[in-house]
């Protein structure tokens, strides 16, 4: 019969082309920058990087995750088998049987494809991806009729010429997606381009558990500094770009997508694949950049992005919030390739916009944003008698301050800081004047020369004092200590302390016994997990369990946790001002609305700015330090075992005489 | 800056010095330097060149090269040594259309003299504190002079000429880190190099904060207040002088010299 002789024609001609478009693709990778990466261990890993970890963050649509696990099993099985079968001409009944189930497993996953397909959620791409199903359901029911006469359960020539061509036109079709589609940027694309993704992924350490989020330094001293073009980012980063399925998770969880600012992460990725491989967005057929139109975008490897490309302000609207990344079932990262397109912004172009430049003015002339004198750092604490590393030298913990130091509303929660700590008698010490900006705002700005400079003058700073934990009040001074500090310390050297969140620590004292608390007298309170702290450091659970603790359950939001929201208030999104149509903490705060919460913890001070700063009526907004320092019982606070160290008893003798 | 106002053949020569922050005392690029660069950014990308007499490593100086200068030109010079000679001496060299500087220096003397010694060294005119050059057309430039309250005066004045530039000039363009670091720091040895002796004698102090009278505000009403805010010096005594003959205007000038004991 034809078939016989036709289908390892079409087989091997597919494949060939395939092969030939995944070479293809592969040199456009290429044209990326160098960077390492543990080929044969990455390439080993891969699978479990797939079926673990990937597996992980897709069973999160349980859906989803079992229709992707039948059509996908099913697919590689049945191409496994198919080879088998149909080209090596295998003659075995149970390899044939095989085959039949596994195209069978195919085609029920690829109805639950067509049918989530139906009426598909506003996130998801249309276009070539409503075809996706028919072809899958093609696929699968051609190659099940075609291998029935070998399975014998037909008989040869069964059908005639006709159903031949039939067959064979349902082949090439199915075939055609498939198999050239994911070498010629179909689709299935995905397929190739996410395996070796994960293979050769950028941030290795994601996987199995684990986690990395602090942002990869600058070299300083580089031709260009950051991304201009596609071609200047690294390969691998250009390779995770093609690893997107549009499945636009990521745009349903952006604050500044639904703010209405002119971001949509899934875009942005979908742009980076146009700008790697030339062209332009026409085809895109999903949501755009709210208010702007879809068609007009070109680009291509050797071109500049934000000239046709991508606008500056799509890339200035983002938070780094990382609820794109956390969402992203191929672990894509959008908040590096962000990054490091304002890199090249703020640092080649001098073009961050609104107060950026201002703010980094006053960053490199005082070391804080603002522009106080940085003799001043201190004066919050002048009534606290605080004992500063110059005089003490040593102390089992150093307090961070960080720039709230200079704002009245912060500096509220830094005093109830202050009073737990000194109601739990920790053995603290602060690093006062000699303390600078975390360098976090530079940082997700662009501008890695001044944070880097700020780190290193921090860890100077840090480096002539004995301590063995850091504590801080915000989450993103807490980042940079705890995630990015280590790239800079001087050859042969690393951080030797412990980066706690003053929630983390509390918890800790409570835990201990160090402090008493009262109950919580007010009414229904939920939480708001800060981005730098929930999914920088994954740290959820210490400000629930303290919270507890003071006899608070919290009324959850429903995006909280992993989940949770942004306040709007990260990555230098207030500084850069990018208008949109709404305001996310608007948005944020009509969500803790609707918990009929009258109060909402939250455990940054940015957070604490930013929700206060949407007009009352609102729930009133309290950071977890005051309400612990708001319920201490004072008088009898128990001597912790663990930090029970007594303060020095002349320390305060003596900062009363200094001031005197 | 609109395009249309740049100008190919023009020569513009900005001063700049070292700058210090007022809260941290830290050297950085000193914002009326910085307009005086941004303003010959914007009028003449190609004929602009800045210009430094002092030390060609002071790190300060990239912040002016991070705006998008190839290059800076230092007339390399020793700590105490006063930058008049040697800039006057090269710029009569290289005989620029406008001289810009800084109304006055944000460290060392600051005086507030560059503009008027150099004037007087090159036998320019000096325009004092303007906030624009509008345009340039027949060998004159039509600038505009930054008064007190947001006023401006419309001047017009035959190139070359001296300007000083005002705070209330175009805000200076972002410095980039990239291009700072890579800009080529061109020093020479100046070619004249004189002792500022009276600098030499000083003794610098931080200033102490002197306690300030408190202005009693009289307006009862938003309006009353609004109108004090905004209401013209009134100095009395002012006399304009115009289309006479020079020498009578001159006298006159001479005149109040004196009797206000300036001049004996
Ligand atoms: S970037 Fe990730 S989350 Fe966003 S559409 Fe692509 S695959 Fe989905
Ligand atoms: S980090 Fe946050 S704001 Fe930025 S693109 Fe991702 S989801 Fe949107």
């Amino acid at each position: 019969m034809i078939l016989d002789w036709l289908l390892p024609v079409l087989i091997s001609v597919a494949l060939l082309l395939a092969v030939a478009g995944m070479l293809k693709r592969i040199s456009l990778w290429r044209a990326g920058q160098p960077e390492k990466v543990s080929f044969f261990s990455g390439l080993m890993a891969m699978p479990r990087r797939y079926l673990v970890d990937l597996h992980h963050v897709v069973e999160r649509d349980k859906y989803m995750s079992k229709t992707h696990v039948a059509t996908a099993g099913g697919f590689v099985l049945s191409m496994v088998l198919i080879l088998a079968v149909h080209l090596f001409g295998v003659e075995n009944r149970w390899v044939n049987y095989a085959l039949l189930g596994a195209l069978v497993l195919m085609f029920v996953g690829a109805l639950f494809v067509f049918k989530r397909r139906l009426n598909p959620p506003s996130r998801l791409s249309k276009g070539p991806w409503m075809r996706l199903p028919k072809s899958l359901l093609m696929f699968a029911v051609s190659f099940f009729i075609a291998t029935l006469p070998a399975a014998g359960i037909l008989p040869e020539n069964f059908g005639g010429w006709v159903l031949a061509a039939v067959l064979a036109a349902g082949i090439v079709w199915g075939m055609g997606e498939l198999l050239f589609g994911m070498g010629w940027g179909g689709p299935m694309k995905h397929a190739f381009a996410g395996s070796l993704h994960l293979a050769f992924h950028r941030r290795p350490e994601r996987f199995g558990g684990g986690r990395s989020t602090g942002l990869k330094p600058v070299d300083l001293t580089a031709a260009k500094l950051g991304v201009e073009k596609p071609t200047d980012f690294k390969w691998n980063q250009l390779l995770g770009f093609d690893a997107c399925v549009q499945c636009g998770k990521c745009e349903a969880m952006c604050p500044a997508f639904a703010a209405g600012q002119p971001l949509n992460p899934k875009k942005l990725i979908q742009d980076m694949v146009v700008g790697l491989a030339g062209g332009s967005d026409a085809k895109f057929a999903g949501s755009p950049y709210p208010g702007i139109e879809v068609g007009k975008a070109e680009g291509g490897p050797n071109k500049t992005i934000t000239e046709g490309l991508v606008s500056p302000d799509t890339l200035w609207s983002c938070t780094t919030c990382r609820a794109c990344v956390e969402e992203c079932p191929m672990m894509i990262e959008h908040v590096d390739a962000i990054v490091d397109m304002r890199r090249f912004l703020t640092l080649e172009k001098g073009s961050t916009p609104n107060k950026g430049a201002e703010v980094l003015d006053n960053l490199i002339a005082t070391d804080n944003p603002n522009g106080f004198n940085p003799g001043s750092r201190m004066n919050w604490a002048a009534d606290q008698n605080l004992r500063v590393m110059k005089d003490v030298k040593e102390a089992e913990v150093l307090f961070w301050v960080s720039d709230g130091a200079f704002d009245m509303r912060s500096q509220r929660i830094l005093r109830a800081f202050v009073k737990v700590l000194k109601a739990a008698n920790v053995d603290f010490a602060v690093l006062g004047d000699e303390e600078r900006d975390s360098g976090d705002v530079a940082r997700r700005l662009g501008d890695d020369a001044t944070f880097q400079s700020l780190a290193k003058r921090n860890i100077a700073a840090m480096s002539q004092y004995k301590f063995q934990r850091i504590v801080t009040t915000d989450p993103h001074a807490f980042h940079c200590l705890k995630n990015e500090y280590a790239d800079f310390y001087p050859e042969g050297q690393k951080p030797d302390y412990e980066v706690l969140h003053h929630t983390t620590f509390i918890n800790e004292l409570v835990k201990a016994g160090a402090l008493s608390l009262e109950e919580f007298k007010g009414g229904t309170v939920t939480y708001h997990d800060p981005c730098y702290l929930g999914r920088y450091n994954g740290e959820y659970d210490s400000p629930r369990e303290l919270l507890n603790e003071l006899g608070i359950e919290v009324a959850e939001m429903e995006r909280s946790g992993f989940r949770s929201r942004c306040c709007g208030g990260g990555g230098g999104a207030p500084i850069t001002d990018i208008p949109g149509e709404r305001r996310i903490a608007d948005m944020r705060m009509a969500e803790i609305k609707e918990t009929g919460a009258e109060l909402v913890a939250v455990g940054c001070q940015q957070c604490t700015a930013m929700l206060e700063g949407v007009v009352e009526p609102r729930a009133e907004v309290k950071d977890i330090a005051e309400l612990v320092a708001d319920a201490l019982i004072e008088g009898d606070a128990p001597v912790s075992k663990k930090n029970g160290k007594q303060a020095k008893p002349n320390a305060d003798k003596r900062v009363a005489e200094e001031i005197l | 800056m609109q395009p249309d106002k740049q100008n190919a053949n023009l020569r513009i020569a900005a001063l700049v010095s070292v700058g210090k922050h007022p809260g941290s005392g830290r050297a950085r690029r000193a914002e009326q330097d910085a307009r005086a660069v941004e303003m010959g950014l914007a009028m003449a990308p190609q004929g602009l060149e800045v210009l430094h007499a002092g030390d060609p490593h002071a790190e300060a100086l990239r912040a002016y090269a991070g705006m998008g200068l190839k290059k800076l030109r230092i007339l390399q010079q020793g700590e105490n040594a006063d930058a008049v000679p040697a800039l006057s001496q090269y710029l009569s060299e290289t005989k620029p259309d406008i001289v810009l500087t800084g109304v006055r220096a944000e460290s060392g003397e600051s005086s507030g003299m560059m503009a008027y010694l150099l004037g007087e060294k090159l036998g320019m005119p000096v325009v004092t504190r303007i906030a624009e050059i509008v345009s340039i057309d027949n060998g004159q430039a039509n600038l505009l002079q930054a008064l007190p309250r947001g006023q401006r005066r419309a001047l017009r004045v035959p190139l070359p000429f001296v300007a000083s530039v005002d705070m209330a000039a175009a805000t200076p363009r972002q410095s980039a880190f990239g291009p700072a670091s890579r800009a080529e720091m061109e020093a020479k040895a100046a070619d004249v190099e004189v002792l500022d002796e009276v600098q030499a004698s000083w003794s610098e102090a931080p200033a102490r904060k002197r306690p300030k009278r408190l202005k009693v505000v009289k307006a009862k009403t938003a309006a009353d207040r609004f109108k004090a805010a905004t209401a013209k010096s009134s100095g009395d005594g002012g006399k304009v002088l115009r289309d006479k003959p020079a020498s009578e205007m001159a006298q006159a000038v001479f005149d109040l010299l004196l009797e206000e004991g300036v001049i004996r």
